[in-house]
């Protein structure tokens, strides 16, 4: 048995489930939600690039990085929204959230 | 050889990506998920991918969990406290999981013998780079400007929220001190002598 594509996808579903799982488990804590975030897309990352490398194509890599690109400006802007947060209410429990609501 | 490989590697990756939602301390989440990064970067290197395994390298491992680290250590939060609780959440996202692990399944029963002849990790190209860079800066260079685009909202983003003026504090305003004159600085007097001012 070689190495294919296979091997591949049910990695990158594991990954997936995982981080969907981290989601819903680690509800108070939008730190490890946004961790379960970059997994979720890095799981993203290697089926893009699995099916590039074993179709013969670039274009999957080109989109990977892209790909990269949000996830590193979502953490950015996720991250920042949650030091504010912290700074309004000493806390970063999830369940307050809906204060923002009008 | 190279399935042994994989293998291994592969079992690194999911295990520690569990210990990503597992871990009680968001610290240790931190660094769990940098092992998870490194770790996918290998299973690129095994296809041939080099160039993707080392923007991940560098981009995750380097930037974005390091800026995790940051923000997990600045926030004086009581960890054990947003932890408590959290076992009640199990079975849903347990069912969450099987579900999607259910359907992914599904739609892999469904699509057939997967199975590629053509496998190229740098098409036209001699090695890897030299591929991505033949198609990224001719035929995707809007696409590729897009992102420097994306990353620069977010950086004005990320200043804009987070940017804030605290009162009391003495900035340089240059507008207002280019604007000042010399009557707003002093004043001259006269006083008569023995009167004082």
């Amino acid at each position: 048995m070689e190495l294919g594509i296979l091997h591949f996808l049910i990695v990158s579903a594991a990954l997936f489930t995982i981080g969907v799982v981290g989601i819903f488990v680690n509800r108070k804590n939008v730190i490890v939600i946004l961790m379960a975030l970059e997994l979720i897309l890095l799981s993203v990352n290697l089926n893009l690039v699995a099916f590039s490398v074993f179709t013969g194509t670039i274009q999957g890599q080109v989109f990977a990085m892209l790909v990269l690109t949000v996830a590193a400006a979502e953490a950015a802007v996720g991250l920042a929204i949650l030091v504010v947060y912290f700074r309004n209410r000493r806390d970063i429990s999830v369940e307050n959230v809906d204060l923002m609501k009008g | 050889m190279a399935l042994i490989a994989f293998g291994l590697i592969a079992a690194v990756v999911i295990l520690s990506a569990m210990f990503v939602i597992v871990a009680r301390n968001p610290v240790h989440s931190v660094l769990w998920l940098i092992l998870a990064f490194f770790s996918s970067a290998g299973l690129l290197v095994l296809i041939g991918a080099e160039f993707l395994a080392m923007l991940l390298v560098v981009v995750y491992v380097g930037a974005v969990a390091v800026l995790f680290l940051f923000v997990v250590m600045m926030l004086d939060v009581d960890f054990v406290e947003l932890k408590q609780g959290t076992l009640r959440y199990w079975p849903f996202a347990l069912l969450v999981g099987i579900i999607f692990l259910g359907e992914l399944a599904l739609v892999w029963a469904a699509s057939g013998q997967l199975t590629f002849d053509s496998y190229d990790p740098s098409p036209g190209a001699a090695t890897n780079a030299e591929a991505i860079g033949g198609v990224m800066y001719t035929q995707y260079l809007l696409l590729f400007q897009l992102a420097g685009v994306i990353l620069l909202v977010a950086m004005i983003g990320a200043i804009v929220l987070t940017l804030r003026h605290r009162p009391h504090v003495k900035r340089q305003d240059v507008g207002h001190q280019t604007a000042r004159r010399r009557g707003d600085a002093y004043e001259l007097k006269d006083p008569t002598p023995g009167q004082g001012i």
